[in-house]
């Protein structure tokens, strides 16, 4: 007889011998698929807050753009340039020009306290001075509603992550800064980026109302192309006369967002497997009752020739099937109840809020999945030998 | 009492599947431990703030500065009994991921301000003495292996001095510690008047942070809050006051709804370990019912019945709570699975004490269902099953 063929079949007659049987012990069945969806379903949707942040905070440096700070610096808020050094940035080579001028847009940075709408209660939120070529350097920033600011106006543009999360930031409304009420004049959208967290104005109307004078925090620029940051690199940081660090915009986003990532990542997966580890117990659990309430099936098999090989692999399968059905279940809930969930957190580096949204992404509906499939088969394991090794003669006798 | 036995046997009757369970449980427990732990490192600072305590910061957010003249016009406020200032320094000791808060303050009235952070008293008088000294929790000190007479030089991204460097050398003379388990001692304190003569002279010179004020009524704090807001009114820092454990708060709220995160895991956690534990002793009540109907039999009450199997499911989980709740507080002692972005990451005894009261809900919940079948059970069906 054709070995394989013949272990093969059966393992298939045991293996629907166990899912036919499920309906009688939809109990303890239940228990384990729902138990390991629960787990799956906190692991995916944990990991989608971080995966979400990430997203946020990547898709806003493109490859061709570079921002400048002060040496020393690691964010914008401890940053400075005086009026003169960010001219120099601006004309330094690698960077685009357009008949109007260079694409470089000289910044300032600050927090005002807004009320969030879901608490009512105060947040940092970033408001930023730009020049008249920030539209072209951070690429993506689209107006959706109203229209941009007049330069040297007391007016401002709100993202549309800000105006969804902060009170009073929709056309229409205003911002108090100082003693004097800012109109809301625009909503504008970055894909999804940074800059929807923000409320941008003129650069000279911020600097005069904090009295910066002629003070910028960050120079950011477009590249001639990707390839000439480093000509850029080299012509800024060797300079005399200035005393600056240039970085990629994605690399800046990046260093910026691993404190947030790193905690919710390191939290995430510490809960995740000390749930993974109480639901090998339910699996667990659930096989061994399972195997317990077949134990005159399996021994007649056995006596019939069935192989002990055949009994633990279909027992393992039976596991796996019911993990991978409760992993499903959870990646699937984990997806509908957090994907594109908008919510905003404080973002260290900066001190101020970023909006962003969850983000169920494939690479961890998978992740969740695997983990439930190592879940059941390491709760179908040690049932499954129990199962194989019960002695015939005295499981038969068992009725 | 005398049914202890009877119970045991019970849940001994099937080694594996108990141990199971108890083990699901265990594992429930020890991450309530962690998640209560996790929200106090996160939100758990509003406690620890004095009631008689107020922050006075600038309107516009945080990070604008006061004037240091603030001071004696603030002691003049009625109601107000101390004032004390810090400015947020923003150095970085080797490695800018080592983040820990570093603050210049006038060391009397901040000591007499926080009483909360205990220095011997040498050591206090060692800092008044040396221009250059500084204090730190003991968190930070035992992170980096400092010692009293240490020179630590943090590279400041905010303030330069004035030759131009950022370098800032300064000399530890005392290692404090918290009054309690909630004090958060990782930050480092050092002279305002060092501070203030070395940073460049041009933005900032004479200005500070935030103030902290002591109000000699607790309950006029609103009042307290209004007077000094309405003393700097329509001047070129227009200040904001609120009550020291509202200002904290508002940190906490800046990173989310940190209770509503983790009850929610909470929830899906206890959801699932519920199911475990309660088709476990169903299990275990189904196929005892021959037993059960025997012991009715013999003269055992319906109350007795329903007693017997809530008993045994709360055994379990009690079992499970303290055992779980025991790891979790080891665990959580030995430090924050991050090293060191969680300041105040402990278990207190409130959490400790949810945690069991949650054991023995749990034990009901899960028993209450079986229990009741056992008791409704009629002793003939009952029989006829053996």
């Amino acid at each position: 007889m054709s070995g394989p063929i013949n272990w093969l079949s059966q393992v298939v007659s045991v293996t629907k011998f166990g899912l036919l049987g499920i309906p009688q012990r939809r109990g303890s069945v239940a228990a384990a698929v729902f138990g390991i969806a629960g787990v799956v379903a906190v692991l995916v949707g944990v990991l989608s807050i971080a995966a979400g942040f990430r997203r946020a905070m990547t898709v806003s440096g493109t490859a061709d753009s570079a921002i400048v700070l002060r040496t020393g610096a690691d964010s914008e808020m401890m940053s400075g340039f005086g009026h003169a050094s960010t001219r120099i940035i601006a004309d330094a080579p690698g960077v685009a020009r357009t008949p109007e001028g260079p694409l470089a847009s000289s910044e300032l940075f600050v927090i005002i306290n807004l009320p969030k709408r879901s608490s009512n209660s105060d947040v940092n939120v970033p408001l930023r001075g730009v020049e008249q070529a920030a539209f072209p350097v951070h690429g993506q920033v689209k107006l959706v509603e109203g229209r941009a600011f007049e330069p040297g106006k007391n007016e401002v543009i709100v993202g549309v992550g800000a105006a969804r999360e902060f009170s009073g930031m929709e056309v229409g409304g205003s911002l108090r800064v100082g003693r004097s009420d800012w109109p809301v004049v625009g909503v504008f959208s970055a894909d999804g980026g940074v800059a929807e967290s923000e409320i941008w104005t003129d650069a000279p109307v911020l600097q005069a109302a904090y009295n910066r004078g002629n003070s910028f925090q960050s120079v950011y620029v477009r590249l001639n192309s990707p390839e000439a940051f480093t000509t850029f690199k080299d012509a800024v940081t060797t300079d005399p006369r200035l005393s600056a660090k240039v970085m990629r915009l994605s690399e800046y986003y990046a260093s910026q967002s691993t404190a947030v990532t790193t905690l919710i990542t390191t939290l995430g997966v510490l809960i995740a497997s000390l749930m993974a580890v109480g639901a090998v117990f339910g699996a667990l659990n659930t096989m061994y009752s399972s195997v317990a309430a077949r134990t005159r099936e399996i021994a007649t098999l056995r006596a019939l020739g069935f192989g002990r090989g055949a009994v633990v692999v279909s027992v393992m399968l039976e596991s796996i099937a019911l993990a991978i059905g409760g992993g499903a279940f959870g990646a699937g809930l984990a997806y509908f109840v957090f994907n594109g969930f908008h919510s905003a957190t404080m973002n260290w580096q900066s001190f101020s809020q970023i909006t962003f949204a969850f983000a169920v992404t494939p690479q961890l509906l998978v992740l969740g999945v695997v983990l439930a499939t190592v879940i059941g088969l390491i709760g179908g394991l040690l049932p499954a030998i129990r199962a194989a090794r019960q002695p015939i003669a005295s499981a038969l006798r068992e009725l | 009492m005398k049914f202890l036995p009877l119970i045991w046997c019970n849940l001994m009757r099937k080694k594996t599947r108990t141990a199971l369970t108890l083990l699901s449980i265990i594992v429930a427990f020890v991450l309530f431990g962690f998640l209560s732990a996790i929200k106090q490192a996160l939100a758990g600072g509003i406690s620890m703030a004095g009631l008689n305590r107020l922050v006075v910061r600038h309107k516009i957010s945080i990070i604008q500065l006061l004037p240091e003249s603030y001071k004696a016009r603030m002691e003049k406020i009625p109601g107000v009994s101390l004032v004390a200032h810090q400015t947020f320094f923003g150095g970085v000791y080797q490695d800018s991921r080592q983040f820990f808060m570093q603050n210049p303050v006038v060391p009397e009235e901040f000591l007499e301000m926080h009483p909360e952070f205990v220095l011997a008293p040498e050591q206090k008088t060692a800092w008044l003495q040396a221009r250059i000294g500084a204090i730190v929790g003991r968190k930070t000190a035992d992170r980096f292996h400092w010692k009293i007479g240490d020179k630590v030089p943090l590279l400041s991204s905010i303030w330069a001095k004035n030759d131009g460097t950022r370098t800032w050398e300064f000399e530890i003379v005392g290692i404090f510690d918290g009054r309690d388990a909630n004090t958060d001692t990782t930050p480092f304190f050092f002279r305002y008047d060092y501070f203030d003569e070395s940073r460049r002279s041009g933005w900032g010179k004479g200005q500070v942070g935030w103030y902290t004020i002591r109000i000699t009524d607790p309950d006029k704090s609103a009042e307290a809050a209004k007077l000094v807001d309405a003393e700097f009114e329509n001047s070129a820092a227009e200040t904001k006051t609120e009550p020291e454990g509202a200002f904290v708060q508002s940190w906490a709220k800046q990173i989310g709804d940190i209770a509503m995160i983790t009850a929610s895991i909470l929830g899906a956690v206890f959801f699932t370990i519920l199911l475990v534990t309660g088709n476990t002793i169903s299990q275990s009540v189904r196929e005892r019912t021959g037993e059960l109907g025997v012991l009715k039999a013999v003269g055992f009450t319906n109350g007795q019945m329903l007693a017997l199997v809530l008993a045994e499911s709360c055994l379990l989980s009690i079992l499970g709570g303290v055992l779980g709740l025991g790891i979790a507080k080891l665990l959580i002692a030995r430090g924050d699975p991050t090293s060191g972005m969680l300041p105040r990451y402990f278990f207190t005894n409130g959490d400790l004490c949810v945690g069991m009261a949650a054991s023995v809900a749990l034990g009901l919940v899960t028993g209450v269902f079986p229990a009741v079948q056992a008791m409704r059970l009629k002793v003939a069906d009952a029989l006829r099953r053996i």
